[in-house]
């Protein structure tokens, strides 16, 4: 069992932030994380975090809202109240795509939110990073990056070498939750 | 230099030097390569945050003005309510609707109001689509004008029903009546549009809000504010992963309302095309009622944030470049509407019918003749000033111009809606319809409820994307580092 937690290094600006990460993934650091104010073009990809399971989820929840929104329809004009209009088909589908749309539209959106939401573990009120000092800034004007305990190539020591060589201004340990 | 050339410097390099003589439009379309016109002054991550954040949490900083506006709004919210209330006690009866005329000014509102709601959503979606990074100083603000204003909008058709307390038999759900809604009229398309719309549109403006409260969480002094402030922010820590998902959900959630925004109104539209009614039956109504629905949103946005930016110090962020972009939009706009109302006066001619030929006699001649001529003067000629573009630098001019934009807007729901149902086929069931002082109490009514809601949204929380603006500065920086070099 390892006792110690992450390591959390600041640094000044979003170019050194990135260019730390490269070096880190370059390193064979592989449990990383950063966090910034904003996102920062090409992050995701140099920390390889981009999850494609979301759009998947946003594509089922639309299919499903479809199905759903053009069943109703179908259930209520041909089954459950069948009215005659002017001797007009029951199963009329033009009239049901605008409806239909709106359905596809109000699942998947809802799909994107609470999906991300979900997949990011949020909402969650409080974090271990919180109470890294200075970290409040990291919603403001400061740019952190996490080296995980678990990475196979952490070394408290020697990790906290790498971060300060790569140009991090401070250099804390995040309490394990 | 040719275009296509610069956009993939553009992308490969961060951005190098461009000529001086370059169209913005060039300018904002690469990826990295912002206009530097966006955002003026000399700005940090630091004094954008604290310039927008502090609006919100040094809440003595609100200017007289605030107070005045919000005053007034409230006033006339209170005579909203009251006009409510008579009309619950005496039904609606208390408005000029009757035969022939069953829709008034319920159902002109509803479409002016709705309409307005789209200028948001066309500037937080299908300007993010096209990468237009002006968007970014003006999305968060037309976003709680969409909401705001399709608030007012969903009031007239559930007033309009007469029993708003029985409204949810508008939903298809088991009950003990054994009925369902007609799915073949548009008017049920109607409610899922608009709440499907509501119910997006919030969701975009909150996702958006999300990473803004974590910034006021972390710099307000206040404890009740942090915690509430707190709340709203889900517990966001800016995790790079967490942002690599977020903007995906956002770009999706763009890329939803971007058809969405355009189906809204369509199906509004539809409420009058589908009927057979001379002046309603037309199959331009939706492309018409979109570009009509824009103008009359830039309008709006541009009636807000024309004092709204001198008053509260915000001219380096909402700067005379994005004012100049949006009387652009609503110039172009315009003319697809005068367009319509052309070829409205044509299909009078052309089809050969002679109740269409009697509608655009009416409309040109007959009794409420002055209404549509000042429509023409409000949305043909007025802003045709806007080619100047001395004139539309001008924010006194601009701000008058949307007014009188706004002000044609209402008359064209006017002219289209009582206007077509005062007189249809037979003339022996003609009238007239004249609104009452009811009618006139509602709609100033929903005007004190929006910019009520307007006011508050404002001073509680951040009007201007913080996290966007930050990385348009970033882009901005990375600029001026590729210049340099």
């Amino acid at each position: 069992m390892m006792r110690t937690g992450s390591l959390i290094a600041r640094f000044a600006t979003a170019d050194d932030l990135l260019k730390a990460v490269r070096e880190l993934r370059g390193r064979g650091y592989t449990k990383l994380d950063a966090y910034s104010p904003f996102p920062i073009h090409g992050m995701s990809e140099a920390l390889c975090a981009e999850d494609a399971r979301l759009p998947w989820l946003v594509f089922l929840c639309g299919a499903a809202g479809a199905l759903l929104g053009y069943g109703l329809q179908y259930y209520v004009s041909v089954i459950a109240y069948p009215l005659n209009v002017g001797g007009r088909p029951l199963h009329s589908w033009p009239a049901f795509i605008p409806v239909t749309f709106e359905t596809t539209v109000l699942l998947a959106a809802f799909g994107a939110v609470i999906g991300m939401f979900a997949m990011n573990g949020l909402p969650r009120p409080h974090h271990p990073v919180f109470d890294v000092p200075g970290f409040e800034r990291a919603s403001h004007d400061a740019f952190f990056v996490e080296v995980r305990a678990d990475d196979p190539q952490f070394d408290r020591a020697r990790t906290e070498d790498i971060l300060r060589v790569l140009g991090a201004m401070a250099v804390h340990e995040v309490s394990r939750a | 230099m040719s275009t296509k050339k610069r956009e993939v410097t553009a992308v490969v390099e961060p951005s190098p030097r461009t000529g001086h003589g370059m169209p913005a439009a060039v300018q904002a379309h690469g990826e990295r390569g912002a206009d530097p016109e966006l955002l003026l002054g000399s700005h940090t991550y630091d004094s954008v945050g604290d310039r927008i954040s502090g609006i919100v949490l040094n809440q003595r900083s609100h200017p007289f003005a605030w107070f005045a506006v919000f005053g007034i709004a409230f006033l006339f919210l209170n005579g909203m309510m009251l006009t409510i209330t008579w009309l619950l006690y005496r039904g609606v009866g208390i408005w000029g609707i009757n035969q022939p005329a069953g829709w008034g000014f319920d159902i002109i509102n509803f479409v002016w109001w709705i309409g307005i709601g789209h200028a948001g959503t066309l500037i937080s979606a299908i300007l993010l689509l096209m990468r237009q990074q002006w968007r970014t100083s003006i999305n968060r603000f037309a976003e709680a004008m969409t909401l705001f204003a399709v608030a007012c909008a969903g009031l007239y058709p559930l007033l309009h029903t007469g029993r708003p307390w029985v409204a949810y038999w508008l939903f298809p759900y088991p009950n003990a009546m054994g009925i369902w809604p007609q799915f073949r009229s548009p008017l049920i398309w109607d409610v899922f549009a608009v709440s499907t719309y509501m119910t997006v549109s919030a969701l975009f403006w909150f996702v958006g809000l999300v990473p803004d409260l974590a910034t006021l969480r972390d710099r307000a002094k206040n404890r009740i504010a942090r915690i509430l402030f707190g709340i709203g922010a889900l517990g966001w820590r800016g995790s790079a992963r967490h942002w690599s998902r977020y903007e995906a959900a956002y770009l999706m959630l763009a890329g939803l309302s971007t058809p969405l925004v355009l189906s809204v109104h369509s199906i509004v539209s539809f409420d009058f095309a589908v009927s057979v009614l001379p002046g309603w039956h037309a199959t331009i109504f939706p492309p018409y009622f979109v570009a009509g629905a824009i103008y009359a949103g830039f309008a709006m946005v541009l009636t807000l944030a024309i004092p709204i930016r001198a008053w509260y110090g915000l001219k380096d962020f909402i700067t005379d470049k994005h004012l100049d972009w949006m009387a652009k939009i609503m110039l172009a706009t315009g003319l697809i509407v005068v367009y319509g109302y052309v070829m409205e006066i044509f299909y009078g001619w052309y089809s050969g019918n002679p109740y269409e030929g009697y509608l655009i006699k009416n409309r040109l001649t007959g009794p409420y003749a002055p209404m549509f001529w000042a429509l023409l003067v409000c949305n043909g000629v007025a802003p045709q000033i806007l080619w100047s573009p001395r004139w539309r630098s001008s924010p006194a001019i601009l701000f008058v111009v949307s007014l009188v934009v706004s002000v044609g807007m209402w008359l064209e729901r006017f002219i289209i809606i009582p206007v077509s149902l005062h007189r249809d086929f037979l003339p022996s069931s003609w009238g007239m319809y004249v609104p009452t002082i009811w009618d006139w109490s509602m709609f100033v009514g929903t005007l004190g409820l929006f910019f009520f809601l307007m006011f508050l949204f404002i001073r509680f929380l951040p009007m201007i994307s913080i996290f966007e603006m930050r990385e348009l500065l970033h882009r901005l920086r990375a600029r001026k580092a590729g210049e340099g070099a």
